[in-house]
């Protein structure tokens, strides 16, 4: 399977919840799991490759002229990594399908998972950092919505926007870092950077480069001082917790240093920083989790605790070190995701997880004991399981670096053996009580299969550690790019210090157990969250008082600002600049234009001269854009005058309808100085637009233009002759693409903000309350006007489909086709009423604008089958007699897109207020021409 | 016909700018809609005045317009229209939610 598809599945499982909205919880872990089970598979099949030291590569050039190519690979380091994000994912979808209760809108925690999974994969496959970097930011946001999966809880708020704002915050950091390391090695290669290591270490930029880099890396591992967030994420679901914030998304800052372990690491800054971070991580962490008494709180200081000492083993930076590094990764992704699981379990089982309301569940769990039992001790350092070995592996590196270093590691273990102990006997020794939450008892075999497995892998790793050594010494061989072979034995004999020590950290571990009643009475050590909630109230105070200082709620002043600065950069290119006169030969003047010019300065002035009376404006404006329409007609641009004359239709009905909820009147508010002073600015800034106007109109073009290729290329590249309309569906066809569905868009922000006004509040309450205008006429909708639209709206269809149809090679076109059919359904609504044409209508405007969009969209897809980019098109003849022989194009069914789109977004953005309308009292009439009968009216 | 086009857009600008200084939200989607009148005839005019030369390729033509600002302006004009429907929309919102049709905040 090429790496492409791997990485591409887990998004694509993403997409399976959004598709069965409604499936359940088995059909969207059954999904989830399938996509995640091929990806790993695929991993799988390459596995034996990259053992032997192969490099698995897929790459696709996107920017080469910038260096940006689709590049992924798969060295050992990816293998372990990429194993662990598929195989306990597997583990978690299944755990979830239970742990979820049917309640909980499962269907988006499966999207969002998946997209997280993906992300994360996105990483450790990643050939191009900068690549790496965006797939970074996606698992902070991915991971920012799982954490605030439930909603309604504060905590997990809180928790998410904090994990945001600290792994969000690194990132940037990183990103920097990054693009400094891409800038020292000329590439963003990952295969080019790791061979560069010398030159990195020496560049003078090392030391901002390891720094930006190293803050990506401890923020995402939680490591000190940007331990905090992790558990506050805490409030994340169970399963979120053990996946993101235990087995991989933690890790991810481990990857990122263990990945650029042969360019940075090996000089005193790097083990000064990472090493001296690494330990005071360890022991800060295992001391709090001390001290915690919520179960997962234990558990996510213990994580912090545990990642300080991968990252510890990372910056001492001996090969030794590292493959150490790489087992104890392994080992606690086993563990600790399982304690996390059986965590989740107890507290689905008793209602709670605080310890002190817990105690004695050995007799009521006892499924769940044992395998908390297993996955405890191995978190403590006993043998014969996974986590002595790797344990015993960091004490023997720690040993190795100095008395202090390795008393503190010893403290270190010994503080984890004592919090395990405090967690196990906390929740599951002593007597059983009477005041549990809820009377606990095991969970079904649904929820206890996965931490099962991952016990058993704990064991059986213990028993036959072997069994790890291979994937960890392709790991270390990729981190380290030295050929690695990993021993891993339970007993080594009497000699290396590392059992002694071993032994006295279970002892000292003990000890601080037995001693924990006095323990307890320490002092509580200040909260970081506490310290980290005081600097965002600075910093939110901070940034309130410099917004006061340039926004004082008015619209009026930024806006006269711009448009005189705009003025007076213009003014000073054109003083400052060199220029030549113009020469261009003037046309001559023509009465009707000038007739025209008239009747658009009087319709000007008059919409400005009498804004206060909106109606008027409305009909004065309405004939500036019909004059602009017969300019546009007049200067050999018949699809503008086409489009201009149905936009202004289209818009002036819905300014009137607007008019309806608006006061018909403004009032005269400003005074006749302010009014002066608009005046001056209006007119200054006018005299510049016409001056600039003039002065481009009577030059030359100072370069030969573009469009020359386009009608050259009009009829024989794109088959139509309308040089306007092929530019639009075919050489800047991806801009028309991009359009409509702006253009889409904002129809639907139009229904979603009438959908927000019709629903209950202050909004609604004042359409209620609103009495329309006393009836002027009697005919609410006249005979007359009723007959003649009825009899213009086939007429209305059939141009619309013969504009369509010529649009290729003569003025047309989607756009004013569907312009010129969306008039002819709004006469309708005019003439018949909002309810007699709704009754009448069954096609749905969302469905035609997405219709539209999707036709748009196939034609661009179409031009990939034929190994073209996208929307490259191609048309030809077709003669069928007894017809004349006729062309066809890809670019109408193009065009066909552009005309549903528009057609239901003008549609769906008029409807929207008139349902506006019918809220606020106007009656909807039953029969078409009606005159209102007494018993309507009662 | 240079002068008049010029003198056209300019005065669409200063009637746009002074409409959108005003204190309500009609005026000012009408000024915005004088500007978007101005904006797209200034596009028209970078391809220069050509009456009589249409951008439909036939034969004997003596010469054509450029086509490339038409194909711009005819999308923008599109796409004023969505953007004044989402204004007046939300022009609506605002005047239905809180009870004027002020565009300044009340302090």
């Amino acid at each position: 399977m090429p790496l492409f598809l791997i990485a591409a599945l887990p998004f694509l499982g993403a997409l399976m919840p959004g598709l069965t909205i409604r499936a359940g919880r088995s059909a969207y872990a059954v999904a989830s799991a399938v996509f995640t089970a091929l990806a790993l598979f695929g991993v799988l099949q390459h596995a034996p490759a990259v053992m032997a030291g192969q490099v698995v590569t897929w790459r696709m050039d996107w920017l080469p002229q910038a260096g940006l190519a689709l590049s992924l690979r798969l060295d050992g380091l990816g293998l372990l990594f990429a194993g662990l994000i598929l195989g306990i994912g597997l583990l978690i979808q299944l755990y979830a399908r239970f742990y979820l209760s049917p309640a909980d809108p499962v269907g988006r925690f499966f999207a969002f998972l998946m997209l997280f999974q993906g992300a994360m994969l996105g990483i450790v496959l990643s050939g191009n950092i900068l690549m790496m970097a965006v797939f970074w930011e996606m698992t902070s946001l991915s991971s920012f919505l799982l954490i605030g999966y439930w909603r309604h809880l504060p905590g997990g708020r809180q928790g998410a926007r904090m994990a945001l704002a600290v792994t969000g915050a690194g990132g940037l950091a990183m990103l920097a870092g990054l693009i400094l390391l891409g800038q020292v090695t000329g590439s963003y290669e990952l295969s080019d950077i790791l061979a560069k290591g010398d030159l990195v270490r020496q560049s003078p930029l090392y030391r901002p480069i390891l720094a930006l880099i190293l803050l990506g890396a401890f923020t995402k591992s939680a490591q000190f001082p940007f331990h905090f967030w992790l558990p506050q994420a805490m409030a994340a679901p169970t399963p979120v917790s053990a996946y993101l914030h235990s087995a991989t998304m933690v890790k991810a800052g481990l990857f990122l240093m263990a990945r650029l372990w042969p360019v940075l690491a090996g000089t005193p800054e790097w083990s000064v920083l990472v090493a001296g971070a690494g330990l005071v991580t360890m022991l800060l962490g295992a001391g709090v989790a001390l001290f915690r008494t919520d179960l997962k709180a234990i558990l996510a200081y213990s994580t912090v605790s545990h990642l300080g000492l991968i990252t510890f083993l990372l910056g001492l930076g001996t090969e030794e070190a590292a493959s150490a590094a790489m087992v104890h990764i392994l080992v606690h992704a086993s563990f600790k995701a399982a304690l996390f699981m059986l965590a989740g379990i107890v507290d689905h089982a008793a209602h709670t997880r605080d310890i002190r309301q817990l105690g004695g569940l050995r007799r009521l769990m006892p499924v769940t004991f044992a395998l908390a039992l297993v996955a405890t001790l191995s978190m403590a350092g006993i043998p014969p399981l996974n986590g002595f070995l790797s344990k015993e592996l960091m004490l023997e590196q720690a040993a190795h670096a100095g008395t202090p270093v390795a008393l503190a590691a010893l403290f270190g273990a010994a503080l984890s053996v004592a919090y395990c102990l405090r967690f196990l006997a906390g929740t599951f020794l002593g007597p059983e009580r009477a005041d549990y939450p809820h009377t606990p008892h095991d969970p079904g075999p649904g929820l206890w299969a996965a931490p099962a497995l991952l016990v058993a892998v704990v064991i059986a790793t213990g028993l036959f550690p072997m069994l790890l050594a291979p994937l960890a010494a392709a790991a270390a061989a990729a981190v380290t790019d030295v050929p690695q072979h990993l021993h891993l034995a339970l007993w080594h004999g009497l000699g290396p210090a590392a059992l002694w020590m071993s032994l006295g950290a279970i002892g000292l571990g003990l000890t601080l157990w037995g001693g924990w009643p006095r323990l307890s009475l320490l002092p509580a050590m200040p909260e970081a969250k506490t310290i980290y909630d005081l600097k965002i109230a600075a910093l939110v105070a901070l940034s309130r008082s410099v917004n006061r200082l340039v926004d004082h709620g008015r619209l009026a002043p930024p806006l006269a600002i711009a448009s005189l600065t705009i003025l007076d950069v213009g003014l000073w290119a054109f003083l400052t600049g060199s220029h030549t006169p113009g020469t261009r030969a003037l046309t001559p003047l023509e009465p009707a234009p000038l007739a025209g010019f008239v009747l658009l300065v009087a319709a000007t002035l008059g919409t400005v001269a009498f804004h206060r009376q909106r109606l008027l404006s409305l009909l004065l404006i309405g004939i500036a854009g019909l004059m602009i329409s017969a300019f546009f007609a007049w200067a050999a641009a018949p699809d503008l005058a086409l489009t201009q004359i149905t936009v202004e239709v289209v818009t002036v009905l819905l300014m009137l309808l607007s008019l309806s909820f608006l006061p018909a009147l403004t009032p005269a508010e400003s005074r006749a100085t302010r009014r002066l002073r608009d005046g001056l600015i209006a007119g200054t800034v006018g005299l510049g637009a016409a001056a600039l106007t003039y002065g481009l109109l009577v030059r030359d073009f100072a370069f030969p233009t573009i469009s020359a290729f386009h009608l050259a290329n009009s009829k024989p590249g794109a088959g139509g002759t309308n040089a306007v309309n092929t530019i639009i569906v075919d050489f800047r066809g991806y801009d028309t693409y991009g359009e409509i569905i702006v253009l889409g868009i904002a129809a639907l922000v139009i229904f979603a903000l009438a959908e927000v006004l019709l629903a209950p509040g202050p909004a609604n309450n004042r359409l209620l309350a609103r009495r329309p205008d006393p009836a002027r006429a009697g005919d609410r909708h006249p005979m007359m006007l009723v007959v003649v639209t009825r009899f213009l709206l086939p007429i209305a269809l059939m141009v619309g489909v013969y504009i369509y149809l010529r649009g290729h090679n003569l003025p047309g076109g989607g756009f004013v086709a569907g312009l010129v059919v969306a008039i002819g359904f709004l006469l309708q609504y005019l003439a018949s009423g909002h309810g007699w044409t709704e009754a009448h209508q069954r096609v749905n405007h969302h469905a035609l604008i997405g219709a539209g969009v999707l036709v748009a969209s196939a034609t661009g897809i179409g031009a990939w089958l034929a190994g073209r980019p996208f929307l490259t098109s191609a048309y030809g003849y077709i003669h069928l007699p007894p017809l004349e022989e006729f062309e066809w194009a890809t670019a109408a069914a193009f065009d066909l897109g552009v005309f549903l789109c528009v057609l239901g977004a003008v549609m769906l953005a008029l409807a929207s207020l008139s349902r506006l309308a019918q809220r606020g009292g106007e009656r909807v009439a039953p029969r078409a021409h009606d005159v209102l009968s007494e018993e309507a009216e009662n | 016909m240079e002068i008049l086009l010029a003198a056209a857009i300019g005065l669409l600008t200063a009637g746009g700018i002074y409409l959108i200084l005003r204190l309500r939200t009609f005026p000012v989607i009408l000024g915005l809609s004088l500007l978007s009148y101005a904006c797209n005839l200034f596009i028209f005019a970078a391809g220069r005045l050509a009456p009589g030369l249409v951008p439909i390729i036939h034969k004997g033509s003596a010469g054509y317009t450029d086509p490339l600002p038409q194909a711009l302006v005819l999308t923008a004009i599109v796409i004023s229209f969505g953007m004044t429907a989402v204004l007046v929309m939300l022009a609506i919102g605002a005047h239905l939610g809180g009870g004027d049709d002020k565009v300044d905040l009340n302090e």
